[in-house]
């Protein structure tokens, strides 16, 4: 393998990172924040993919199409907050899984019948086609390399947010005694609809991203969501920190083991089964490397409880 | 009698005589729904082991069905081509017959199991349903991308599997056979959770500290409970791919585990008969409301969000208002 490819590898697993973080993001603060196991956040995901979808076809903007994402999935997370999961806050995590997993239904079906299976194609804006060249020789698209910028800024914005403003006080006071915040005068009811809120719009923009490079179609939100899973595990429950290097570490392993496996078996093996048991064993990668981490820390690098 | 039983004995009531109805009538279609009740009960029962008397919400049985659904597959398809399996370091051929196949999926969902159940249980709560949902994705994966044996498109066997000279196509037969295992299965249940075992499952639930005050390891007993959920949702799978005589990654897949859920759900976590009530409550509602509407799963969504949000316990907490379920 040349350094060129191995690189270039190397930025699409960082750019996967990268959209991996905006979902996981959410679902650890919501679950941090109000104990809530939320299946349905993949549906948020997938809502964002769709309003960008809309919107692009009808205006011809995709900037107007990413604002639109992030509006369409905040809302539709205020809405199942409000109407749903408010009331599942104090049940335990079985009825949470159920009542998600009937939401995932609800909003698949519901999307299904406003669009339809076929799948939908996002077109990348001009602005941002073609390729840079980076050193090394590296022909990189602009598109995916923009996505790693605007994902990596709103890392940040996110961490100043939870770090350094009254909001993100709040939060992470939610996070440690719900009891004592709301006693001490904060309207938790509020908290907790603008942090569904947030978590919710990220996953729309994550979708927006994703859904240009890839395809807008229903059941999109699933693997990533799945995918979210393995990332807070990975990074502990609760912590944006631990997410964001869990993420990075998910995307790259996953996409280097995807490069990486096949060819390593061609060295001892014949070509066809090389393919067939590398990608095969690349496939389970990730998993294996949550399993490796929980068998050393079985509450993830970051995470305090269990 | 209890509450318990008498819900049990008429749910399986019912289901026979939906069979008998089929059977009498000549409609080959209810004694096949009639069958997939009784495969996906007993697959709901399997998953209610860990979940309802151990308090293990595992999102992930998909993999123990599917597992079990390809071991069958996979024997059946290896004995109908005639080829030897592995050579090396003993040979072994395929089969056709039916116990030979079960006990062979029993065995492979309950080996799959012993890893993830000891990683898994080394967390709780909400780790433990992010990790099983992972681990059943990760043989959904490999399913999709290991070519042998159909990869996505799956694999079809084409004639049900058998016993002696049982004719297992016919219908009427093949539910008796289904039906006969869920039955057993549900003894066998029932059984244990009278047994000394089931007792130190409950309290591994209820209070896992005092458990291990009294000598007994909580998590050894979770592990066995997790390991016996999985045998027996495995064994669901092989009867589900002998239904279909046809094995394919969806079987393996997450919604496949959030179905299960939903069968033990919708009849009543900590019932003996919830997984039977809730599995042909799901079938009748896929036959009604897919008779209406080709987006059914939407007002399922609707349905199954009402019913947790009012907090009945499912159809065993609505007619037993007065008791309260073993949970």
């Amino acid at each position: 393998m040349t350094a060129t490819l191995f690189f270039e590898q190397l930025l699409n697993g960082l750019q996967f990172g990268v959209m991996l973080f905006l979902m996981s993001a959410g679902l650890t603060l919501v679950f941090g924040v109000m104990g809530l196991i939320n299946l349905a956040h993949g549906s948020l995901y997938m809502i964002g993919a769709f309003a960008c979808a809309a919107v692009v076809a009808v205006t011809g903007s995709f900037i107007l199409g990413l604002v639109a994402s992030f509006i369409a999935a905040a809302i539709a997370g205020v809405l199942i907050e409000a109407l749903v999961l408010r009331r599942l806050y104090q049940s335990g995590h079985l009825d949470q899984v159920i009542v998600t997993f009937a939401l995932i239904l609800v909003f698949s079906e519901g999307t299904r019948y406003l669009f339809g299976s076929t799948p939908l194609y996002l077109d990348i804006p001009d602005a941002l086609a073609g390729t840079v060249a980076l050193p090394l020789g590296i022909e990189y698209p602009l598109f995916r390399l923009a996505i790693i910028a605007a994902g990596l800024v709103v890392a940040a914005g996110l961490f100043f947010a939870v770090n350094r403003t009254r909001l993100g006080i709040r939060i992470r006071a939610g996070e440690a005694d719900r009891e004592m915040i709301s006693a001490l005068g904060v309207d938790i009811s509020r908290l907790y609809m603008v942090v569904f809120a947030l978590g919710a719009a990220l996953a729309g923009f994550a979708g927006a991203l994703v859904g240009a490079i890839q395809s807008v179609q229903v059941g999109m939100g699933e693997p990533v969501l799945i995918l979210a899973f393995v990332v807070i595990v990975i990074g502990g429950i609760g912590s944006i920190g631990g997410a964001l290097i869990a993420a990075i570490l998910v995307g790259i392993t996953d996409t280097m083991g995807r490069i990486l496996l096949p060819q390593a078996f061609a060295l001892i093996t014949d070509a066809a089964s090389a393919n067939a048991i590398g990608s095969a064993l690349a496939s389970m990668l990730i998993y294996i490397l949550m399993a490796l981490v929980l068998v050393f820390r079985p509450s993830g690098f970051f995470g305090q409880r269990v | 009698m209890r509450f318990d039983s008498v819900f049990t004995l008429c749910a399986m009531g019912a289901l026979l005589a939906v069979g008998a109805y089929g059977y009498l009538f000549d409609e080959p279609f209810v004694l096949t729904l009639a069958a997939k009740a009784s495969i996906f009960a007993l697959a709901g029962s399997g998953l209610h082991i860990a979940l309802g008397y151990g308090g293990l919400v595992s999102l992930g049985h998909a993999a123990f069905f599917g597992i079990g659904g390809y071991a069958a597959g996979i024997l059946a398809s290896h004995a109908r081509n005639y080829e030897v399996m592995l050579t090396w370091p003993v040979e072994i051929s395929g089969t056709t017959s039916l116990p030979i196949i079960w006990l062979i999926s029993m065995l492979a969902a309950g080996l799959v199991s012993i890893p993830i159940g000891l990683v898994s249980l080394r967390t709780g709560g909400a780790y433990f349903i992010m990790i099983t949902l992972a681990f059943a994705q990760m043989f959904y994966y490999f399913a999709i991308s290991w070519p042998a044996y159909g990869g996505e498109d799956g694999l079809s066997f084409y004639v049900r599997n058998s016993v002696g000279d049982l004719q297992t196509m016919n219908p009427w037969i093949w539910f008796l056979i289904c039906y006969g295992v869920l039955v057993v299965a549900l003894i066998f249940i029932g059984l244990m959770r009278r047994s000394r075992f089931g007792l130190a499952l409950a309290m591994a639930k209820e209070n896992p500290v005092r458990l291990a005050n009294i000598g007994v390891s909580p998590r050894k007993v979770l592990l066995a409970a997790f390991v016996l959920s999985a045998i027996v949702t495995g064994l669901a799978g092989a009867l589900y791919a002998d239904l279909n005589r046809f094995i394919s990654p969806a079987m393996l897949s997450w919604h496949m585990s959030g179905e299960i859920m939903v069968f033990v759900i919708l009849g009543g976590v900590g019932r003996l008969g919830g997984a039977v009530v809730g599995a042909c409550l799901y079938i009748l509602l896929e036959q009604v409301l897919g008779g209406i509407t080709e987006y059914w799963q939407l007002p399922l969504g609707v349905i199954l969000i009402v019913i947790v949000l009012m907090g009945s316990g499912g159809v065993a907490g609505l007619l037993d208002r007065k008791g309260k379920a073993h949970v």
